[in-house]
């Protein structure tokens, strides 16, 4: 019986060595540029004119298709955006290309709501969306994280 | 100590047992299936293309398509580089028509699903891409007005049974073309705009005809495809669908640390997308730019989804609307190819540059900077173990 104790405390003893080398690997391992933690479909814009909300039209994302998507602009208090001039740019920053088609702005449909028509998500992965915002409040930006 | 001796023999088997079967996660699984034949959705309806489900359309599209009065010389067809029994390819690194042109044959299963044609994507329509080669001076070396007439003396009722009757051409010279040489240039500017439009409606019905056709050519299951869909329901694959354990590692590389299934994406393997993964050009042939210099050559396409030889309404020209017509990154971008059969058609890239998968994997493996633009690919140091297992798995999409 002696034996099999020493056995497994020897066995633990290797193990505990192996999470510690693991460890030490890990910790010390250089990282790569990770998506962003933050997948949310509404945003403050960075000079906090604007509440950005970006999502698919048909409310699912399919890989590969030519989307349309709504982004819905407010201001801080709540009253619709009317009359912006939105740009569109991106890419996937862990591959350093941008995106496989130039999205636009296509139709105004009401209550701060505008089209983005020609989104294609062609790779799974994280995709990065800029967007450029110019309204009678002022011009602004927002950037939104798609992970696939 | 006989205690001892049985636990070690049991975790023994338990180690295994588990070493035994391919064990995925369920993120790996979930790629797997996305991967699977049975994913590929239903060709979507061109709405550019009218006749495109018309079966008579698809007949004479294919009677076109392997006739070799379909050029200048009577000696090239489209089945002369799209091979029926080669995958529609010709196993060549440049194309052979009338000359020796600049790239590879692409195979054509599954092409109805493309967005974009050619490898550098200078067509947006599979009719508008048949048109090409067969006023392209290398390949079939036609000119419009002869195919217009050679329409009517060969296939003149077929013709008008599905695309209604064919123009008066008694007045149309036989050899007239905006492209060409310089005297079926001549010839073609000194016809009235109207004639030139019907001969160019004559022309684009005959891309019609043969993109209906094409629609029909689809990419056949494969083992993978059989082990995919025993992976995803958890079922024990059986027979061929069985993979070995370098499939099985080959598979695990090519969704996870080599970062295949990044571009050889979706039931296809691919994104349908242009990329520079830094391929070497090939010494003697004329500079090739690949996607950046399409952008313009697709824009200026009198057959374009803008242009007025498309049927149905303009909500169809999405793609061409919304397509990235600038960037560093368009320079030598090249479309990504269908993995689907590819074990069995080197050579491989746009120009036929590697001879084998070896020669591929190794190139992905080692990533070389591009000679113009930046490639996008980042070097793997994998070993020699496995680039063969990659390999291994790629020959499961042919079998």
């Amino acid at each position: 019986m002696a034996s099999l104790w020493r056995y497994l405390l020897g066995g633990f003893g290797l193990a505990a060595l192996l999470a510690g080398v693991l460890a030490v690997v890990y910790l010390t391992a250089p990282h790569a540029p990770q998506p962003s933690s933050d997948v949310g479909r509404s945003r403050t814009t960075a000079n906090k004119l604007f509440v950005a909300t970006f999502e698919p039209e048909k409310g699912v994302i399919r890989q590969g298709e030519l989307e349309s998507w709504l982004l819905t602009l407010k201001t801080v208090e709540g009253a619709p955006v009317e009359g912006a001039a939105i740009t569109i740019s991106g890419g996937m920053p862990q591959h350093k290309h941008g995106l496989p088609t130039s999205p636009q702005a296509t139709d105004y449909l009401g209550e701060g709501r505008y089209r983005i028509d020609g989104v294609k998500f062609t790779m799974s992965g994280w995709w990065q969306l800029h967007f450029a915002i110019s309204a009678a409040a002022g011009s602004d930006t927002v950037v939104f994280n798609v992970v696939l | 100590m006989s205690r001892f001796s049985s636990l070690l023999a049991l975790v023994m088997v338990a180690v295994l047992a588990g070493c035994g079967r391919p064990e995925f996660s369920d993120a790996e699984k979930q790629t797997v299936a996305s991967l699977a034949l049975s994913k590929l959705p239903p060709l979507k309806p061109d709405t550019t293309n009218r006749f495109a489900e018309v079966p008579a359309a698809a007949a004479l599209g294919s009677t076109l398509f392997f006739d070799t009065g379909m050029s200048g010389g009577g000696t090239v067809s489209c089945s002369t580089c799209h091979k029926i029994d080669r995958q529609f390819q010709d196993d060549l690194p440049q194309a052979v028509g009338v000359g020796r042109t600049n790239r590879r044959t692409m195979p054509l299963a599954g092409v109805a699903h493309d967005p974009w044609f050619f490898w550098d994507g200078r067509r947006d329509s599979l009719w508008a891409q048949a048109l090409t080669p067969l006023e392209n001076p290398l390949e079939q070396a036609g000119n419009r007005a002869a195919f217009a007439h050679y329409i009517k003396a060969r296939f003149g009722e077929r013709y008008e049974r599905i695309f209604g009757p064919l123009p008066d051409l008694s007045g149309v010279p036989a050899n007239a073309n905006p492209l060409g040489t310089d005297a079926e240039r001549a010839a073609w500017n000194a016809m009235p705009e109207a004639q030139a439009e019907e001969v160019n409606r004559v022309f684009a019905n005959i891309g019609k005809a043969i993109a209906a056709f094409e629609r029909s050519i689809a990419p056949p299951q494969t083992r993978f495809d059989r082990f995919a869909t025993d992976l995803a329901v958890g079922a024990e694959p059986q027979g061929d669908a069985v993979f070995s354990p370098e499939e099985i590692l080959g598979l695990k590389l090519f969704i996870g640390k080599a970062n295949c299934v990044t571009c050889h994406n979706g039931p296809r393997f691919t994104d349908g997308s242009f990329h520079n993964t830094g391929v070497p050009p090939v010494a003697g042939l004329p500079p090739d730019r690949g996607r950046v210099d399409a952008v313009a050559q697709v824009e200026a396409d009198p057959f374009n989804c803008f242009g007025t030889f498309r049927d149905g309404d303009a909500s169809a020209c999405r793609e061409l609307r919304f397509m990235v017509k600038a960037g560093p990154e368009l320079i030598r971008g090249y479309k990504t190819p269908s993995l689907r059969g590819a074990a069995t058609r080197p050579p491989y890239m746009h120009a036929g540059q590697f001879s084998s998968l070896d020669e591929v994997v190794a190139h992905y493996s080692k990533a070389p900077a591009s000679v113009e633009g930046v490639s996008e690919i980042h070097p793997l140091q994998l070993s020699d173990r496995e680039r063969a297992a990659l390999v291994a798995f790629l020959k499961t999409l042919a079998e």
